[in-house]
């Protein structure tokens, strides 16, 4: 009897305890995604349902039209913006990955004295923001003839992406048992070997979750790609969209929320993606041998 | 030496032991070298001419380098909106992260849970962090709009707002703040929430499994297991978020470009719109060097509180 009444006390419990899970778990989805979810409504009402503040924002009060869509391919450099986006990411991946996976393997496993505050340091590196440098580096881009070139950002991006691509891939190459590189060098592999040919194909889904960080990184950096770069067929979409979709006090509202949820969409898929091996890779990081 | 290389298997393994243990030297220093000489050159050099800027008349129009001295600071310290934005800084700063802190926990609580959906849920919660944050800003200046606001629309149907009238969500002193740091919430809660499930999924499941045997009801686990565990991991996403929050200019510069007023102007948009949009780089260089001294004493408050949860 008191068994019976204590298990269904437990289910109703139970039952509470999974409506709130998903009632919270739907109001922070919706929090989160509001903005976007009206872009895409925004995105393609008519100019004369839009501008009318009496006109339910939610609904479509005249027919859709993707009109508004469409000029954003057609008549705007939108497309120059994404390609510029794709090059500058894809490049800055490039040099990051070429220069993060050696120094992290060295610090993550070489031992040496240094390997410890050299780290940190690079760490530190990190936490000097955009905002303390622009100025500077502006100057410097203007100094080997690169200012108004996509090209500044390639050179300049990488210092934001490697410290954070050290302590990711530190992290995944701290997971690697180091038996695989002790066998490799008996084999006949130098260390060098080792690393290149038992180490890398091991740390490919570090490689890859620093290919998707660095990339999402550079597309979403603000201030250099600001100040370094003016011409419009020369920017990216985090500056373009917002500066060149106005003309003087226009917006072309419409075209800018479908620019939003057209860049928005995919790099989210695909961080969702890699999110674990993102957690698991910065949690590995700081755990010491 | 070179001999022993070729036939490692025949030498005793402490001679390949300390074979390898001089090559490593090389190599460790060989692979370290690039990505150290790429920060130097690209960070350490710029800082040190942002510091030589700040003594200088550098400016867009005229480049030529030449020593004025403290002339710029006392320039700088003399205007009123520079004090304005130190004191902007701060209020954007503290209560953007303690909500963010606040709000990340709770979201992480969710998003560690098993629920049907969730990968749904994961996906449109990443959203706000993942969008470079220029677009999503400007996704909020039309919900911010002053006369065509959503929102403002919701309110006038429930009688919140009369049938004409509009809240001027960027218009407005107070308010204007207000909307920046809800975007600015808005976008790094996901980030928060994310460090911090990795902070939650790294407490082994024995402790907690363990205090729900000796009959540790869920706040109790919560308060005496998960926060403190939870805690270095938690500090060390405060300090990166609020070094971020304290440098960052992109809502601000999407939202109102430091208006009405200079009402939401911080030190970053402020060393912008001097530097860049004004053309006085050395102007500039000093504002944004302000940011150098309030940056090292965070560092160094949060990770000495790191050090202190981990010694305790």
């Amino acid at each position: 009897m008191a068994a019976a009444t204590s298990g269904r006390r437990y289910a109703r419990r139970h039952l509470a305890a999974r409506t709130g899970l998903y009632l919270a778990a739907i109001l922070a989805a919706l929090l989160c995604a509001a903005p976007f979810l009206w872009s895409l409504i925004t995105a393609f009402k008519q100019n004369r349902d839009l501008y009318n503040p009496q006109n339910n924002p939610f609904l479509f009060n005249r027919p859709a039209t993707s009109d508004h869509v469409l000029y954003l391919f057609t008549d705007t450099a939108f497309l120059t913006f994404v390609w510029n986006t794709v090059l500058v990411g894809g490049l800055v991946v490039l040099i990051t990955l070429a220069l993060s996976l050696p120094a992290a393997y060295s610090l993550a496993r070489l031992d040496r004295p240094w390997s410890g505050r050299m780290a940190i340091g690079i760490f530190l590196v990190y936490l000097v923001p955009p905002s303390l440098l622009f100025l500077a580096l502006s100057r410097m881009v203007v100094a080997v003839g690169l200012q108004d070139s996509t090209w500044s950002l390639v050179l300049v991006y990488p210092t934001i992406t490697i410290p954070v691509s050290v302590w990711l891939l530190m992290g995944f190459l701290k997971g690697i048992p180091k038996d695989i590189e002790e066998q490799a060098m008996v084999d006949g592999y130098s260390r060098l070997g080792a690393f290149l040919r038992a180490v890398v194909p091991l740390a490919f889904p570090g490689i890859v979750a620093v290919i998707v960080f660095a990339f999402t990184l550079t597309a979403s950096e603000f201030i250099y790609a600001l100040a370094f770069v003016a011409p419009t067929e020369e920017m990216t979409v985090s500056t373009g969209v917002p500066t060149q979709l106005v003309r003087g006090d226009v917006f072309f509202w419409q075209s800018l929320q479908a620019a939003a949820v057209l860049v928005a969409v995919p790099i989210a898929l695909v961080f969702n993606w890699f999110l674990d091996k993102f957690v698991a890779g910065f949690t590995m990081g700081a755990v010491k041998e | 030496m070179a001999t022993t290389a070729e036939q490692p298997t025949t030498r005793p393994i402490a001679a390949a032991r300390r074979r390898l243990a001089d090559r490593d030297g090389v190599l460790s220093w060989a692979f370290v070298v690039p990505s150290v000489v790429y920060i130097v050159a690209l960070v350490g050099l710029p800082f040190g001419l942002a510091i030589a800027f700040a003594f200088s008349d550098v400016s867009a129009g005229d480049p030529s380098y030449d020593f004025v001295g403290l002339r710029n600071f006392r320039r700088v310290v003399d205007d009123p909106v520079f004090w304005r934005s130190v004191g902007n800084t701060f209020v954007f700063t503290l209560i953007s992260m303690a909500l963010i802190v606040l709000l990340g926990k709770v979201l992480a609580n969710i998003l560690v849970a098993d629920f049907r959906g969730k990968w749904v849920v994961r996906f449109l919660v990443l959203l706000p962090w993942t969008t470079p944050v220029a677009l999503s800003s400007i996704s909020w200046l039309w919900l911010l709009d002053s006369i065509y606001s959503p929102i403002d629309w919701v309110l006038r149907q429930f009688g919140a707002l009369g049938p004409v009238e509009n809240m001027y969500w960027l218009g407005q002193p107070g308010l204007s703040m207000t909307s920046v740091i809800a975007v600015h919430v808005w976008r790094l809660t996901p980030l928060a929430a994310v460090i911090m499930m990795a902070g939650l999924m790294s407490i082994p499941k024995e402790i907690d499994e363990a205090a729900r045997v000796d009959g540790a009801g869920y706040w109790r686990r919560m308060f005496e297991i998960t926060i403190p565990l939870v805690l270095p991991v938690a500090a060390i996403a405060a300090l990166f978020g609020a070094i971020f929050t304290f440098t960052d200019m992109a809502v601000v510069r999407v939202l109102t470009r430091g208006g009405p007023n200079d009402s939401t102007q911080v030190l970053a948009s402020w060393a912008f719109y001097r530097g860049i949009d004004g053309g006085d780089v050395a102007q500039g260089a000093v504002i944004a060097l302000f940011l150098f001294p309030l940056l090292l004493a965070a560092a160094v408050l949060i990770l000495r509180a790191v050090r202190k949860i981990e010694v305790r």
